[in-house]
């Protein structure tokens, strides 16, 4: 397979940060070396699939093919509880849900 | 220059002068329909209570999938029409992904390579000139849900309060491109496509209440200039004076920054409404970094060009052909059908007037409705912060007034009375007319009392008459309209202080 010849693929634990800060996730030093092995493994799963010769497939953007334009007449319909809404709430204050703030 | 109250009329003659401002803006409008883009919950979140319209999709609760409101596609195409974009045929969504607690899902579904509207322009007129502003593109996706940021007053520490309602309600983005040259050019702009958004009943295009909202890329370049200067995102404005006051601060700020050797740095800021200046927002470098990829959970699609007709045929009409028509087919003045234009409100106004005033009366009744309207209604209109609408002054009530006036019932004078008792009370004006005795007295037997009164009052003017001066005349007229409080009808008066003068001769 072509897969072979395509060098395995390298996280920098630089790569790993940037990730987990665009997720939020705070991680120790050992975190992160753990990480660049195991996304490298998970990136060179995806890689096989840049193996595959795609000459004369058209590009599309799902993958199912021959469905298209699925959509809903604009009809409003009544929404969940707010007791529902807000069960899975870890915490609330009144009927909002109480979060971390996270400064931009 | 030492006075800081001076050194800003500088900077502006400096902006303008010295440098040309490259502003291009984004326009997110939330798009009127009667449930969110993805799922039933009803869109109209004005007086809900907190997460009161939220379901599993607006939650991302597991399993739960979107699908997608035809409704809102079809008001994004309309929009296209008008701003004459391009119409995709072949669209799709696509995963905007950050992590905030605004996101149920962790990404808002947008549309990222194959938006439903690319090219097209905006066109406004500003100082007696149409400017055309290029449209960049226009798509689709879901507003993200509120939050509320708090103090915890037990600990200081900070934290937010999320509302869920506006997460997913439908929310067209517009990308201009950097066309603009100045901060009112902005504000022109903006209004221009608020109206259009309006008259097509897309968009409420409030900013105050955040269903209408813009961020700007601003930046300057020394004129003659072909690149582009350092650009700098300002958000935070919720008003169109906001828009104007601070795109004019941004500007000046940048133009003081290059005249000082300094550089613009590429960032956010904020414009801080009580301060009056922009504010940089600590944002990471790599806050832009959305890994967008096509949505797997919503099918492309297919936009037919018969559709697309169909929408064209439907599409109401627009402010620019409202203006031209009112111009054509009213004898109206460039400027009163661009005053009647700014808002849907106030064409149906003028066009209800119209209609109320009978058959064939329109180009008759256009100018006087148009008056009207422009001047004392949108006085008290904007004196008692009422929108036109609201008003106690319906249209049928303005033309009967204005049939009045015709008819010689009542005087200007009178007539300016009427309306504002009307406006207050919200009674027809015949009614206000009789109840506050406004009627014109047109009855010559009626009126020679009161001229004869002013002629014996003053005899100079008679002598006057007699060596000829005709002012004398017009002199005595106005003598009787203060002693008949104005109600007496002139042309009347002057025919009577005519024959009794030539009697004296």
């Amino acid at each position: 397979m072509a897969t072979e010849h395509l060098p395995a693929p390298r996280l920098s634990a630089e790569d790993v940060r940037h990730i987990a800060t665009l997720c939020r996730i705070g991680m120790t030093d050992e975190e992160v070396e753990r990480m660049r092995e195991e996304l490298a493994l998970i990136i060179g799963e995806v890689r096989v699939i840049q193996g595959v010769d795609t000459t004369g497939v058209e590009p599309t953007g799902h993958s199912v093919e021959g469905i298209h334009t699925v959509w809903r007449d604009d009809v409003a319909r009544p929404a969940m509880s707010v007791s529902d809404t807000l069960a899975n709430a870890p915490r609330r204050e009144g009927d909002y849900i109480r979060v971390q703030a996270v400064m931009e | 220059m030492g006075v800081s109250g001076s050194r800003g009329h500088c900077y502006t003659w400096r902006v303008m002068t010295e440098y040309e401002p490259v502003i291009g803006l984004e326009v997110h409008a939330q798009i009127r329909t009667r449930s969110k883009m993805f799922c039933g919950c009803p869109a109209d979140y004005h007086d809900a209570p907190p997460n009161s319209h939220v379901c599993p999709v607006c939650l991302a609760l597991p399993g739960s999938l979107p699908v997608i409101n035809r409704e809102a596609v079809r008001a994004v195409i309309m929009t296209g029409l008008a701003l004459r974009a391009t119409i995709a045929e072949h669209t799709k969504f696509d995963r905007k992904n950050y992590t905030y607690p605004d996101l149920m899902k962790g990404y808002q579904i947008s549309q990222y390579d194959l938006p439903i509207c690319t090219g097209g322009y905006l066109e406004f007129d500003l100082d007696g000139q149409t400017k055309r502003v290029g449209i960049t593109r226009v798509h689709l996706e879901e507003d993200v849900a509120k939050l509320f940021h708090r103090i915890d007053p037990a600990t200081g520490e900070p934290y937010s309060l999320v509302d869920v309602n506006r997460s997913g309600v439908p929310l067209m983005e517009m990308v201009g491109e950097p066309d603009i040259r100045s901060a009112e050019e902005a504000r022109q702009y903006l209004m221009k496509y608020r109206a259009i958004l309006q008259f097509l009943g897309v968009s409420e295009g409030n900013m105050e209440e955040g269903n209408f909202r813009c961020d700007a890329n601003v930046s300057i370049r020394p004129k003659g200039s072909r690149e582009y200067g350092t650009k700098v995102e300002v958000k935070n404005m919720n008003s169109f004076r906001a828009v104007y006051r601070a795109l004019q601060f941004e500007l000046e700020r940048q133009a003081r920054l290059l005249d000082g050797g300094k550089r613009v740095a590429q960032e956010t800021r904020g414009w801080v409404e009580e301060r009056g200046e922009t504010v940089s927002m600590r944002s990471k470098e790599h806050a832009h970094d959305y890994r967008y990829f096509p949505e797997p959970d919503l099918p492309p699609l297919h936009i037919s060009r018969a559709w697309v007709s169909e929408i064209a045929e439907r599409t109401p009409e627009l402010p620019d052909e409202k203006r031209a028509r009112y111009v054509t087919h009213y004898g109206l003045s460039a400027y009163d059908a661009a005053m009647l234009t700014l808002a849907p409100a106030t064409a149906r106004f003028f066009e209800g007037v119209l209609e109320a005033g009978g058959d064939g009366r329109a180009a008759a009744i256009a100018k006087p409705a148009a008056n009207w309207i422009i001047t004392e209604f949108g006085r008290l209109l904007n004196d008692t912060r009422t929108q036109i609408e609201e008003s106690n002054v319906k249209p049928a009530h303005l033309a009967e007034l204005i049939g009045l006036i015709e008819q010689n019932v009542i005087g200007t004078a009178q007539a300016k009375t009427a309306f504002e008792e009307m406006f207050r009370s919200g009674k027809t004006a015949k009614a206000v007319v009789d109840e506050l005795g406004l009627r014109q007295i047109t009855d010559s037997g009626a009126l020679a009392d009161s001229v004869r009164q002013a002629i014996a009052q003053y005899p100079q003017a008679v002598d006057d008459f007699r060596k000829g001066k005709d002012a004398a005349s017009k002199f005595l007229v106005g003598q009787v309209m203060k002693l008949t409080k104005g109600k007496a009808n002139p042309t009347v008066v002057a025919q009577v202080v005519k024959e009794q003068l030539e009697a004296l001769r």
